[in-house]
């Protein structure tokens, strides 16, 4: 069972790093997103160190989002996607898989570049580590949730904006409590760590409710 | 099973013909009857003055977006587990009444709050969940018109709506927390532990009116739906006797 | 009857609900008209269904 798991995570993840692939536009949407904020709201660095951590989950909800539309359409296209739906390994698993090896390969990268963004925004390294730390927690359950919107709108050419609308409601949680831990480690109205496990968990209900959801719509699709 | 008798749609229809003059008059009745109480019955509360009268169809409307919501949710199951063919017109009929009552519910609480918070808009937990669920049946409704295929698009809705289920109760929990965090400092709450009689009575009026409201609505675009999708079936049919060999394979999974 | 000050805001909300229900009660009933003339022509084309007798009512 663990040979064709890792072929697969293996293909999938060469596929999003070789020329044609989008792994790394990700960070760089981030990087502009970041960038972006600054000239709307004023150079002020107190205001900035202090809507950071929402700053840096937000371009990171955002740059989620983006990649997630060729999750499962270019396995679509090419025929691929068939294959793993008659190749009688459970799709659940297939789909999990398959995002785990997107995260590793646009999720991994937002967290790394979360602490370089963080010192454009003037954030302590208390704090700093902390939105890194959530990132690294919450960004799996962006994906895994935008997952079931990347399989309801994989028969459709333009599906990339509906399923930011489909999937945003579905994530406030996540930015919800991935934004309130960041902040805690700051000025702490409440301790760290009771955000930071409910995201924890919201993350491992993702990870059940994404991959069954998203093997449905994917079995819904094809037939 | 009396359910499944009405899984035939002409059969539905029948019913339909027959009750909805009889719930159409019961609405009107319940409706007149409600208006009139809440706005000569109801006395004005010692707090709010006349603006309570606006509660009379706020709260009806904002538990009916719940309603509606949760009758679209159990339609879902209805097309994915027990494969009712009137399931998914069911859902898809619901979405767009569910986004007017969830839209009646924003607006009728933004301008109770204007007069009683001084402001159109607080980020209220509340009103901010309601909020986030209007978006979701706008999302909703705009899947469904994405896709071509009738029952594959109320497929994907009923996963969708499933989720949204599931996810309706962490929205509202992390939504109370985030408002907990961010107290705004003047939000009048409305928990008091008993509901004068003379204020629950209109209420609990109204609130029939509406719901009865919600089925005629809901019936009546049911039964759109299922002439919207007999009349796809018949333009297929009739494209693939004009061109009877390209057509053959998509005439038939319509209806 | 007196409403108070605050009259505008109770008729603003209560003219809003009445023009979102009309809204709703048009767009069923404009929906249902259309229907029924797709089905009309439909009929008198030729094209009908397997049980002839079952229109869309």
């Amino acid at each position: 069972m663990s040979t064709w798991a890792l072929a697969l995570f293996q293909r999938d993840l060469r596929l999003s790093v070789r020329v044609g692939g989008s792994a790394l536009v990700g960070v760089l949407f981030f990087l502009a997103v970041v960038t972006v904020i600054p000239f709307g709201v004023g150079p002020d660095l107190n205001l900035l160190s202090r809507i950071g951590p929402a700053i840096l989950w937000i371009g990171a909800l955002l740059a989620t989002l983006l990649g997630l539309d060729r999750l499962f359409q270019a396995d679509r296209d090419d025929g691929t996607l068939d294959l793993m739906l008659m190749a009688g390994r459970p799709l659940e698993l297939v789909v999990l898989i398959k995002c785990l090896a997107h995260w590793v390969a646009t999720g991994l990268p937002l967290v790394v570049a979360a602490p370089l963004l963080a010192i454009f925004l003037n954030l302590e390294p208390a704090a700093m580590g902390a939105v890194t730390l959530t990132l690294l927690v919450g960004t799996p359950a962006l994906t895994l949730i935008g997952a079931i919107g990347a399989a309801l709108t994989v028969s459709l050419r333009r599906g990339g904006l509906l399923l930011a609308v489909l999937v945003v409601p579905l994530a406030i949680p996540v930015l919800i409590f991935g934004v309130s831990a960041a902040d805690a480690a700051i000025h702490d109205p409440v301790p760290f760590l009771t955000p930071f496990l409910i995201l924890c968990a919201l993350s491992l209900i993702a990870a059940v409710i994404g991959p069954i959801a998203s093997a449905a719509a994917l079995r819904f699709e094809s037939d | 099973m009396a359910f499944w008798d009405y899984a035939n749609p002409t059969r539905f229809l029948k019913l339909v013909q027959v009750v909805l003059p009889w719930l159409t008059g019961l609405c009107v009745l319940a409706s007149a009857a409600g208006l009139y109480m809440s706005f000569f019955i109801a006395p004005e509360d010692y707090q709010q003055g006349q603006t309570v009268r606006i509660m009379y169809i706020h709260v009806p409307a904002a538990w009916l977006s719940m309603m509606c919501y949760s009758i679209m949710a159990v339609s879902s199951l209805g097309t994915l587990v027990w494969k009712h063919p009137l399931a998914d017109v069911s859902a898809k009929a619901a979405a767009p009444i569910g986004a007017a009552f969830t839209f009646m519910a924003l607006v009728t609480g933004s301008l109770w709050g204007k007069p009683m918070w001084g402001t159109y808009w607080v980020w209220d937990a509340r009103l901010t969940s309601v909020l986030v669920l209007l978006i979701m049946y706008l999302g909703l409704m705009t899947l469904w018109r994405t896709m071509e295929d009738p029952i594959k698009a109320g497929k994907a809705a009923a996963v969708l709506t499933l989720v949204g289920a599931l996810n309706l109760p962490v929205i509202k929990f992390s939504v109370d927390w985030w408002n907990t965090l961010h107290q705004p400092a003047s939000v009048m709450r409305m928990d008091g532990p008993t509901i004068h009689p003379d204020i629950l009575w209109p209420l609990l009026v109204m609130a029939v009116a509406f719901t009865l409201l919600f089925f005629v609505l809901h019936l009546m675009a049911m039964r759109n739906e299922i002439m919207r999708r007999r009349v796809r079936t018949l333009r297929l049919r009739a494209a693939s006797a004009a061109h009877p060999r390209s057509a053959v394979a998509t005439a038939q999974p319509a209806e | 009857m007196d409403l108070g000050s605050h009259a505008g805001f109770i008729f603003a909300s209560y003219g809003l609900c009445l023009l979102t229900v009309l809204g709703l009660i048009a767009w069923v009933r404009i929906d249902k008209a259309n229907l029924e003339k797709a089905l009309k022509d439909l009929a008198e084309q030729g094209v009908s269904r397997r049980r002839p007798q079952e229109g869309g009512r």
